[in-house]
């Protein structure tokens, strides 16, 4: 037996400990100065929740709110949809005229930078002489989020075994049947951390919201942003508190049905 | 093998419709900014005048082909404070890269060291700040960074500086903000290609006389190369092109090219100018954007 080689070492726990440290400390700080009584930022007064009163009575920053989770709700149920069948056409639809320029633009806005799309989807809402407002950042963010969902998905369906679909079919489904029976159920816990993973995205989107948006309509990120470049204020705090709340809520919704969902393949394995 | 062959059919119709939905709004979009890119300022609304106009059939198209102006570029090339923002752009995104790999690294090596039963919920950890606003991030480091701010009052307090620092609009300000935002992408893929390195071999190296030291250098690290491309490259490309982190962190004395983009766009409202920007940032992309792909290609082949 040779010497254990694969124990974790003090400089390894350290490493972690710090880094784990450096990436949520940050977070942690905010919301709780998000209780703060005082108006100065970085003075303690107290804890309070009067920055959360002044958000409820701040009608542009509620108006701006609401508009963000139009967006975010709608655009991540139209590139769920899209992004699900692009993973399914990837995936199952094996090789087909176009399939490169298809991936690639699937696969290029997860890094293109964001001002190149905002931009370029200007350009074209102009051209077409569309009113900018809901349905222009409503567009664009569809467009970037059905990457990241269709990744999301294609990888799933990729793992999955084709002998349960193949089965379904020989046992007498069409294809469509054997999707929507066989895979579907199978796929679903991609499907909705897609759908939240570009809920998500568009809820924090400043640039490309930028671009496409009209005059009137901000969202949410843009109110921020305007805020913060002139300073720190306590009620943003409170309203990064009440976002991060609202993500933290989604992601455990997420892990709870990824839980229930392999729980419920598993007993029905053995049928 | 039937079977397969009777679902591709139908999964191939799958994908019509986002095909046409990113051929319209991904693909055509570009090439409207290549177009504007090579048409003239104008003070009018829309700001530029317009270079190809099918409306009037084929014959108008020489014609328009003679009025294309290259002039945007060649502002892009001559004028110095676009060159400069090019450069710094570079520099920014290299330097970077580099800090974040520093960092990345010994984090992605404990997490691959981790007990196996660890490992999941260190991955979980690493992943939810991704999930967490990428703007929020950065405001939570403005509150700690302000002339007031926490890290001041606690670097006064251990009696460390005499009085407070500034932190906000420096280049520190914005590298800190670069790492933070983007230490998940640099940590996931080294600790993808670690976590699924053979312990064996580490012990085989010990068992010859190497130093726990020795063996990484001489094999983990070496084996670790796609991990560390490929976490170099995720950082990389989206940095060049990075707009809010320098706008709110760093200085107002040089700009990274997707601020004079913005600059142009909204302040200037040089349409022209702004698109023949976007092409030049897209040109600076395609080098390690195909550098990515190749090795993507590669890790799928040898995991094949």
């Amino acid at each position: 037996m040779a010497r254990r080689v694969g124990r974790i070492s003090p400089f390894n726990i350290t490493a972690l400990a710090l880094g784990m440290a450096f990436l949520y400390l940050p977070i942690v700080i905010l919301v709780i100065y998000s209780f703060n009584a005082s108006r100065l930022v970085t003075v303690w007064g107290g804890w309070s929740l009067r920055w959360y009163h002044e958000f409820f009575n701040d009608r542009a920053m509620l108006d701006a709110a609401w508009m963000s989770l139009r967006v975010a709700a709608v655009s991540a149920t139209i590139a769920t949809l899209l992004g699900t069948l692009a993973a399914v056409g990837l995936v199952r639809g094996e090789r087909f005229r176009g399939r490169t320029l298809f991936s690639g633009m699937l696969y290029a806005p997860l890094v293109m930078p964001e001002v190149i799309s905002g931009l370029s989807l200007l350009l074209l809402f102009v051209a077409l002489n569309a009113e900018r407002g809901f349905w222009t950042v409503t567009i664009a963010h569809t467009t970037l989020t059905m990457c990241f969902v269709t990744v999301v998905v294609q990888s799933r369906l990729a793992s999955l075994d084709r002998s349960l679909e193949e089965a379904a079919m020989d046992l007498g489904c069409d294809p469509v049947q054997a999707f929507v029976r066989v895979t579907l159920p199978l796929i679903l816990p991609a499907i909705a951390a897609g759908w939240m993973l570009a809920f998500t995205l568009s809820l924090d989107d400043v640039v490309i919201a930028s671009f496409t948006t009209g005059p009137g309509s901000a969202t949410l990120p843009i109110r921020i942003y305007s805020e913060v470049r002139l300073g720190v204020k306590p009620e943003i705090n409170a309203i990064c508190t009440m976002v991060i709340a609202l993500i933290a809520v989604l992601i455990v919704i997420a892990s709870l049905a990824a839980k229930l969902s392999s729980s419920e393949a598993k007993s029905a394995a053995p049928l | 093998m039937s079977a397969r062959r009777i679902f591709a059919q139908p999964a191939r119709y799958a994908a019509i419709a986002p095909y046409l939905w990113m051929v319209l709004f991904f693909l055509v979009p570009f090439g409207f900014v290549l177009k504007i890119s090579l048409s003239q300022t104008a003070i009018a609304q829309p700001p530029y005048v317009p270079v190809f106009d099918f409306s009037e059939g084929w014959a108008t198209i020489n014609a328009a082909f003679a009025q294309l102006s290259f002039d945007n570029f060649r502002l892009l090339i001559s004028d110095s404070l676009y060159i400069s923002s090019y450069l710094r752009s570079v520099v920014v995104a290299v330097t970077s890269t580099l800090i974040l790999l520093l960092i990345g690294y010994p984090i992605a090596y404990g997490m691959a060291r981790l007990p196996q039963r660890w490992q999941p919920i260190a991955m979980m950890l690493v992943i939810v700040p991704f999930w967490t606003s990428f703007l929020i991030r950065i405001y939570a480091w403005i509150n700690i960074l302000q002339h007031d701010g926490l890290l001041n009052k606690i670097l006064l307090a251990l009696h460390l500086v005499s009085s407070p620092v500034v932190w906000l609009s420096t280049d520190t300000a914005m590298y800190l903000g670069i790492v933070y935002s983007y230490l998940p992408f640099m940590i996931l893929p080294l600790y993808a290609t670690l976590s699924k390195m053979d312990p064996s071999l580490l012990e085989a190296a010990s068992d010859l006389g190497s130093s726990p030291l020795q063996a990484f250098w001489l094999v983990t690290f070496p084996l670790s190369l796609p991990g560390v491309g490929a976490g170099a490259l995720l950082c990389f490309i989206p940095i060049i092109g990075e707009f809010v982190i320098p706008d709110l962190l760093a200085g107002s004395g040089s700009m990274m090219i997707g601020q004079t983009l913005w600059l142009e766009f909204f302040t200037n409202k040089d349409w022209p100018v702004a698109a023949a920007a976007a092409v030049a940032l897209l040109v600076l992309l395609v080098p390690p954007l195909l550098l990515y792909d190749r090795l993507q290609r590669r890790t799928l082949e040898g995991a094949k």
